[in-house]
């Protein structure tokens, strides 16, 4: 503990290119990044999924198969075989955040595809009934009501990105993974101490500005906050259905 | 491939030492989140700290918990204990949830039910909600199964030896079929309990199948 | 002030969760990794390596070589950097360990005198922990060094590490993380080169990494080992140490002084015997370049020279 304080409150840790600020703008950076990207390509494919019903099985399947990958092997294997083929510093970079970016997927992906399925078919029906199109339905009806399971699909793919962000700096990259690996290079057990709770920090303060836009979109009526809980474990069934 | 082939004596050994580490871990979160996820969802007002308190562990990155763990274990930096208790941690810190939520899911009137035969409170936990929260839990034990198999591998950077030593040793020598391979063992390995877990819950929810059948 | 409880009450959770688990039942059943050898037992030797592929040949050569004894060993390679595993053969959770006389000494003491084997060597044996002893030194050595690419070593014309004050500052320098404190690393070079790089990038112990980032202009200079075949692959180019910063840099095996019976101490002299650079430099070729296993080639090593 006295450890940890003496590293967090020693002003040298605090400035310059290695410092606690430019540190943890670079982690914000990579897990934006990959979120970004892994919502790009996971929302519309589970919502696609969750409105025809098409390729569930398959998709199930694959997401299990990739959350069993191990993404310090992916990582390195990653490294070895793009690194050699990019240029400058997006050679470690951009296989760190494809690795990410894999792993960020299943969750968000389970949670589109889980909201959509789980919305009450009276509501689709009515939609229908109403004369809206099958994309009205999609837009209108359907993603309005999965809000509060694309959210929590995003919230704990936000939560893993944040943690895991940390293992790009066993390839060199930055971030406070930095703090972690350099810690432990050093035997400096006050700066990964500190590297660690700073993660963690950031991984709620995440969750909460996450938690304060769902609260912005999600319509009252859904009541997000009682549903919240049902809702991710039925987000982590639909990952690994029986 | 013929890499693998030369080399299956030491991944088989490699991969029964990550099968060890991450299924300990496995057995012991799951006992300790049992108690805590009943206290979850018996006492409303302990669900969202103790929710929020396990969801924080899983926060902490792998690396710093494995290295840390001597100073609070008082072990030494090379024991295998580090990597079971930390882990246990992370299993726990999934759990918790899981179990509150499996045992919430067991529908009141069942539990009226059984209070009203007059099963006491410890026998209406073992044998009515509990089994009834089985999918639910096994379920999350699925989850925290084949996230430990990707943690475990981490400890390699530490020297233990497991699946992720084969990571540390193709990447010290830029050498891609022995990452390669351990990637493919660890899969192997995290289908495997799932598939041991599902098959498990099965077993033990007898009435799930014969509606089914039925 | 209700999610200030809420948060108290997380954060007692996650202490009071620690607490349980430190008192798991599975520590109490491990075996007890500290526990000094009885002299009685069968004498067993566990012996570790560091992360990179050199060390791990020398760690299967030295347990071979007392395995042909009928030594009991067992093995804990690739354990990090002599930031972690230091500690651990001070409390015996390791026996063995191939070293190399100038580092290790500098890691025990930044001022220590390695500039020639003899002063490396005396250094070493003054400082090591009094539970450890170092036994006979071969003449195999591998030092770090600073390379730079041929188009780099051209446009400056950089031969020796000296020629690199006037650009320094221009040059990013790649070395495993624990350079940026150690006294063999960034502190040292400004303190006997004068040289203050711009930056010093954190990689890895002088493995791919530090290949890449060489090669793809993310450092202009970086560490690596003499012994490295990268350096001779890449076409890089080894600065030269003027000022015998690196120093000398001989493989010696450090046992823990309870385990250092005659017997063992024969039998890993006579491995140090045979070693020289170049037969080191040529394993290491086998493994990082033809992909062999360290344990193969360390058998070969043996066989090849009657120790096992």
């Amino acid at each position: 503990m006295n450890l940890l304080w003496t590293w967090l409150s020693n002003p040298e840790n605090w400035q310059g290119s290695s410092g606690i600020p430019v540190r943890v703008a670079e982690h914000l950076a990579y897990s934006a990044a990959t979120l970004f990207l892994a919502a790009l390509v996971g929302i519309p494919l589970g919502l696609w999924i969750g409105h025809t019903g098409r390729g569930r099985v398959a998709v199930v399947n694959l997401v299990n198969g990739v959350r069993s990958v191990p993404t310090l092997g992916l990582l390195f294997a990653a490294v070895l075989v793009v690194g050699p083929l990019l240029g400058g510093d997006i050679a470690f970079l951009v296989p760190s955040i494809f690795v990410l970016v894999l792993l960020a997927i299943p969750p968000i992906l389970a949670g589109a595809y889980a909201g959509v399925e789980g919305v009450d078919p009276g509501a689709r029906d009515a939609a229908r009934g109403m004369g809206m199109s099958s994309m009205e339905i999609l837009f209108r009806v359907e993603v309005p009501c999965a809000l509060p399971l694309i959210f929590s699909g995003l919230r704990s793919a936000a939560l893993q990105v944040v943690a895991t962000a940390t293992l790009a700096a066993s390839v060199s990259l930055g971030g406070l993974g930095r703090f972690l690996i350099d810690g432990q290079a050093y035997r400096d057990y006050g700066q990964m101490a500190g590297g660690a709770l700073l993660v963690a920090v950031l991984a709620v303060l995440v969750d909460l500005v996450f938690a304060g836009v769902q609260r912005l979109v999600v319509s009252p009526g859904l009541s997000p906050i009682r549903s919240a809980r049902r809702v991710r474990t039925r987000a982590q069934l639909a990952a690994n259905p029986t | 491939m013929k890499w693998f082939l030369g080399h299956l004596d030491q991944v088989a050994q490699l991969m029964l030492n990550h099968a060890v580490l991450a299924l300990i871990p496995l057995v012991v979160g799951l006992l300790l989140a049992l108690p805590l996820g009943w206290l979850a969802k018996r006492y409303r007002g302990l669900y969202s700290p103790l929710i929020a308190g396990t969801g924080l562990l899983y926060t902490i990155p792998s690396l710093a918990l494995f290295i840390l763990m001597p100073l609070v274990l008082g072990t030494g930096i090379l024991d295998p204990v580090n990597v079971v208790v930390a882990l246990t941690v992370y299993t726990v810190a999934l759990l918790v949830r899981t179990v509150a939520d499996g045992l919430g899911s067991v529908p009141d009137e069942v539990v009226q039910a059984a209070t009203a035969m007059g099963i006491g409170r410890l026998r209406r936990f073992w044998s009515v909600e509990l089994p009834l929260a089985v999918p639910v839990i096994a379920a999350g034990l699925r989850v925290a199964a084949v996230s430990n198999v990707s943690i475990v591998s981490v400890a390699a950077l530490l020297g233990i030896s497991q699946l992720g030593s084969l990571f540390t040793d193709g990447f010290a020598r830029n050498f891609l079929d022995p990452i390669v391979v351990g990637i493919g063992a660890c899969m192997v390995l995290a289908l495997a309990m799932d598939l041991a877990i599902l098959l498990l819950s099965r077993a033990a929810t007898p009435w799930l199948r014969t509606r089914v059948a039925a | 002030m209700k999610k200030h409880l809420a948060t108290l009450a997380a954060a007692a959770t996650a202490l009071a969760l620690t607490a349980c688990s430190s008192g798991n039942p599975l520590a109490s059943s491990a075996p007890a990794s500290s526990a000094p050898a009885s002299s009685g037992a069968a004498l067993s030797i566990v012996v570790g390596s560091a992360n990179f592929p050199e060390s791990e040949i020398l760690a299967d050569i030295y347990a071979g070589a007392l395995k042909a004894k009928g030594i009991t060993v067992s093995t804990k390679l690739n354990v990090a950097s002599r930031e972690t595993y230091v500690p651990a053969l001070k409390s015996g959770e390791i026996d063995l360990f191939p070293e190399y006389t100038g580092g290790f000494s500098k890691y025990l003491s930044a001022d220590a005198d390695t500039h020639d084997e003899a002063s490396a060597l005396a250094s070493l044996k003054s400082l090591l922990p009094d539970t450890l002893t170092a036994l006979e030194p071969s003449a195999a050595q591998d030092k770090d060094s600073i390379t730079v690419t041929r188009a780099t070593a051209d446009k400056y014309s950089l031969k020796t590490i000296e020629d690199l004050a006037p650009v320094a500052g221009q040059f990013v320098l790649g070395g495993p993380p624990e350079w940026k404190n150690r006294a063999l690393g960034v502190p040292g070079l400004k303190k006997t080169y004068g040289l203050v790089f711009k930056d010093f990038k954190a990689l890895d112990v002088a493995g791919p990494l530090t290949v890449q980032a060489l090669k793809n202009g993310q450092v202009q200079a970086a560490n690596l080992f003499t012994t490295d075949p990268s350096i001779k692959a890449n076409d890089f180019v080894s600065l030269e140490d003027t000022k015998q910063f690196f120093g000398a840099q001989n493989v010696i095996p450090v046992i823990q002084k309870t385990k250092a019976t005659p017997e063992v101490t024969a039998a890993l002299n006579a491995v140090s015997a045979k070693l020289t650079t170049d037969t080191l430099a040529s394993m290491v070729t086998k493994v990082v370049i033809d992909k062999q296993d360290a344990a193969t080639v360390a058998a070969e090593f043996l066989s090849t020279n009657g120790l096992g």
